[in-house]
């Protein structure tokens, strides 16, 4: 009786890897009709979210900080008019020749009216309550505590009743308010990437459960530990990009809602929280790290659970 | 040990115990050369397939010390062991397919794993599964197989590597005599090529139709041996060349 073919040939054992699609056949591909990538668009999405709000948070105090980095206020709180505005012509005449002041401008008392309408109601300034000059100045240079110490000095010679104020100090609450957002916000990335690496690694260890016998006969034929993580990589990995890409799509359609939502505020404020090129940038990046995340979590999980077999 | 530097495996004093319970296996100690020809015999309990689980590496003895093709796979590295497995061909007696594959897949498996450019790996999987008689069942599934086809493509993706040694458990049960007689000879055939073949069976008829093995009987774990054939066997006739 003849012998088969195969057999009068010597087996050639190259090097070509045992990875990618042939691969990952061994195990059924279930794709979106599976619970992995849903559950990897829903992490990816609110992600997205959190980060883009973040970012934007970071965007608006950024704003804010150089709007006001120079900026300082000058009032003369004197209660009699004639006295409150000597000493503000004389500061504003100091101001003129100082070459560290960029500009000044005395806030008109139309202005000082209009602000204080909502509490005091129309021309009640005028009758009953003295309000002090205001004079809004830019310095050169930032307005730290030594600059506005070294102004504070120099105007109280001409003006005894001015006081000078940095402008960035009335927003500090406002600051550190923003602060404790960013960091919430960069727990919930944090969070959500631990939580998706968490659901990787239950699909891990399923996908492993259920496959096990198919894991068995690789390892048998002589399939390597990588040989065998490969074949769920490759799978989680496809779903972490399916699910990747849908979660981006809806994250951005949920950041774009909410920033039309903002932006139609038409507070000054607000305006600087825009996303800029290099924040979208970021935001796109977040399905790739979920899929590295979720190939490096499969690859662990994997060689944790083979290392157990001789 | 053995003094011959060309042993296959040599087991000296084996035992394997699984977890606390007794040995199943005990004061195990052979030799098996290249271009042998053994069958394994015994009652169901005896320890067959426990000792078929040494041969391909699939378990680690409780005791004792097994060389395999020069090493000592007891103290070998963990990730030196799948290069052995490569030169190993394993017939299980489940048959053990991985049920998401073709048959064509199936068999090619193990070139596969094994580094073989995938343009090469055709003709020699097409050629097993045409003589072991599935040619016109390349794409099918394992469980749209029959049980003799099943066993048909695990022998075929046993010994479609060449192996250096063949561990077959039960490999005829499943199909007719007639190609129980087809699947020994292709074990003959192997066997010729240099490889040494380990075919554990119940049946008795199937001793009789390779004139030149030795018989290894396990009882209640251990190994009969009464000649010391077994442990010292005379060298192996020089063997068909493995040129094509």
């Amino acid at each position: 009786m003849t012998r088969p073919e195969a057999l009068h040939r010597a087996v050639v054992r190259g090097f070509s890897p045992f990875g990618g699609d042939r691969a990952a056949r061994l195990v059924p591909q279930a794709r979106l009709v599976g619970p992995m990538p849903w559950v990897i668009a829903i992490m990816v999405a609110l992600t997205v979210i959190a980060a883009a709000g973040g970012l934007a948070l970071q965007n608006m105090a950024d704003t804010a900080r150089a709007e006001l980095s120079g900026g300082v206020t000058v009032q003369v709180i004197e209660a009699f008019p004639a006295a409150r505005e000597r000493q503000a012509d004389a500061v504003m005449e100091a101001l003129a020749s100082d070459p560290g002041i960029a500009t000044y401008r005395r806030v008109p008392e139309a202005e000082l009216d209009a602000l204080l309408e909502p509490w005091l109601g129309v021309g009640a300034t005028d009758a009953t309550v003295p309000v002090p000059a205001l004079i809004d100045v830019r310095l050169r240079g930032v307005a730290d505590r030594a600059a506005i110490d070294d102004l504070q000095t120099r105007l109280l010679a001409i003006a005894p009743d001015a006081r000078v104020d940095a402008q960035s100090g009335w927003l500090q609450p406002v600051f550190a308010a923003i602060a404790s957002l960013q960091w919430l916000a960069i727990a919930l990335v944090v969070l959500l990437a631990l939580t998706s690496a968490a659901a990787v690694w239950l699909a891990a260890r399923s996908a492993l459960g259920s496959n096990r016998n198919t894991i068995e006969i690789v390892h048998l034929l002589g399939g390597t530990d990588g040989q065998i993580a490969r074949i769920f990589q490759r799978s989680i990995g496809y779903d972490a990009l399916l699910g990747g890409a849908v979660g981006l799509a809806i994250g951005v359609a949920g950041v774009m809602v909410l920033g039309r939502q903002f932006a139609a505020l038409g507070s000054g404020m607000m305006a600087g929280g825009g996303l800029t090129l290099f924040d979208w940038l970021m935001l796109a990046g977040i399905p790739v790290a979920g899929v590295v995340i979720a190939i490096v979590t499969a690859r662990l999980t994997v060689l944790a659970s083979v290392r157990r077999m001789l | 040990m053995s003094d011959f530097d060309s042993e296959i495996v040599a087991f000296d004093n084996v035992g394997l115990r699984y977890g606390t319970d007794g040995e199943v296996l005990r004061d195990i100690s052979f030799t098996l050369y290249p271009g042998s020809f053994y069958f394994l015999t015994g009652a169901s309990g005896a320890g067959k397939t426990s000792l078929l689980k040494l041969l391909y590496l699939a378990q680690r003895p409780s005791r004792g010390a097994i060389r395999m093709f020069g090493s000592d796979v007891i103290t070998l590295p963990r990730a030196r062991l799948p290069a052995f497995r490569r030169r190993l061909g394993v017939v299980f007696q489940d048959f053990r397919l991985v049920p998401h594959l073709s048959a064509f897949d199936n068999v090619a498996l193990p070139l596969r794993v094994s580094g073989m450019p995938e343009s090469e790996v055709a003709k020699p999987v097409a050629d097993m599964l045409d003589w072991v008689g599935l040619s016109h069942r390349y794409e099918a599934r394992p469980a749209t197989l029959s049980g003799g086809e099943q066993q048909r493509v695990a022998i075929a993706r046993a010994v479609i590597g060449r192996p250096d040694m063949l561990v077959a458990d039960e490999p005829t049960g499943n199909v007719d005599p007639e190609m129980a007689l087809k699947l020994l000879r292709l074990f003959e055939a192997l066997n010729r090529l240099g490889t040494t073949v380990v075919v554990a069976t119940h049946d008795v008829h199937l001793l009789k139709k390779v004139p030149d093995s030795l018989i290894m009987r396990l009882d209640k774990g251990r190994l009969s041996d009464p000649t010391g054939a077994l442990r010292y066997p005379p060298r192996a006739a020089s063997r068909e060349s493995a040129a094509p």
